[in-house]
């Protein structure tokens, strides 16, 4: 359940970064969220709603994109989405891979609205 | 509607308090073993057994997290060691800042080793870096072959697969060479120990590469 901790940095990098007078204008925190970091989606949605409730932050909603844990092969070249985090390469069978993405932890962009 | 493009990393807070803990840990040639397991695969016997042994030639100290309680710190102290217990309250990770408190009790320039014992748990350790040279990560057999495929981001991160209570291989259904090899699927460049900490198989390896790697962290 780390995912309110996650919640709470989220909470702190929009208050770091949005004047504290306009926080109540935030409309969409945008995210992104690696399949390799261990994080539930609904959970993190879930913490956020339940730290910001009487907040400024209260109407914001949280919208997360899910990235694929995706390998590079360094035989064969191509880049594959994996569902179980075994670096093998499906198309030569090589373990020789390196991670392309899914690690990604970030809050990518905040929507405000103008009134 | 105005878009602020931010882009910023959720855990940067922890990893930049990380850094700073690696870079006193570097200043003081300490080399620093983060321990992650799922409770009660035998990280702190394994602690035990690897105190019991390095203490004639190596300095260690330890910290301890739990989520309630200072057994394990009391257990520790026993092997004449500096020891500090963090208690997490409910959390179930330590972070970079509870070490960085931690240290506030420990004299780095004394010691060749430092042991973190994280909170029993194969998922939210796993995203937190503390400043450790590496993770090691420690299975049991009883816990099944399987484990490193059902959490396979801990095993990614770690750099050592200590696989414990080997001596139990008899009376379980686990496979130690599947085990080995989902492991490896996950991490193929785990270096990994067969030990069992209660009766003393593959201690002695476990313990002299630890001396390698004190040496050449010297």
């Amino acid at each position: 359940m780390h995912e309110l901790s996650i919640a709470q940095s989220v909470v702190e990098i929009v208050t770091n970064t949005v004047r504290q007078e306009n926080l109540h204008r935030v409309l969409v925190i945008r995210m992104k969220v690696g399949a390799m970091v261990g994080v539930v989606i609904d959970s993190l949605k879930f913490s956020f709603q339940a730290i910001t409730v009487g907040t400024p932050l209260e109407q914001a909603q949280l919208t997360i994109e899910a990235v694929p844990f995706q390998i590079q092969c360094t035989t064969c070249g191509r880049v594959s989405k994996i569902d179980d985090g075994v670096v093998q390469c499906p198309l030569c069978n090589s373990f020789e891979t390196c991670v392309v993405s899914g690690n990604e932890l970030t809050v990518t962009a905040i929507e405000i609205s103008d009134d | 509607m105005a878009v602020i493009t931010v882009e910023r990393k959720v855990l940067e807070k922890n990893d930049e308090i990380a850094r700073s803990n690696r870079a006193l840990f570097k200043h003081h040639n300490v080399f620093v073993l983060n321990l992650v397991s799922s409770p009660g695969a035998g990280k702190t016997t394994l602690l035990e057994q690897t105190l019991d042994r390095l203490r004639t030639s190596i300095k260690s100290a330890v910290i301890e997290g739990d989520v309630q309680t200072d057994i394990d710190a009391q257990r520790i102290a026993r092997f004449g060691v500096p020891v500090v217990q963090l208690v997490t309250n409910g959390s179930c990770h330590l972070d970079a800042m509870l070490v960085r408190d931690a240290l506030q009790h420990i004299d780095l320039s004394t010691i060749d080793i430092l042991f973190i014992e994280n909170v029993g748990n194969l998922v939210c350790p796993a995203g937190y870096d503390l400043g450790e040279t590496m993770k090691v990560v420690v299975v049991s057999v009883t816990e099944g072959d399987d484990k490193p495929l059902k959490y396979p981001a801990m095993f990614r991160n770690a750099s050592i697969l200590v696989i414990n209570k080997v001596d139990l291989l008899p009376y379980v259904p686990s496979n130690i060479e599947l085990l080995r090899a989902n492991a490896t699927k996950i991490n193929p460049q785990l270096t990994i120990f067969e030990v069992s900490c209660s009766k003393g198989n593959g201690l002695d390896s476990w313990c002299s590469w630890l001396r390698q790697n004190i040496s050449v962290n010297h």
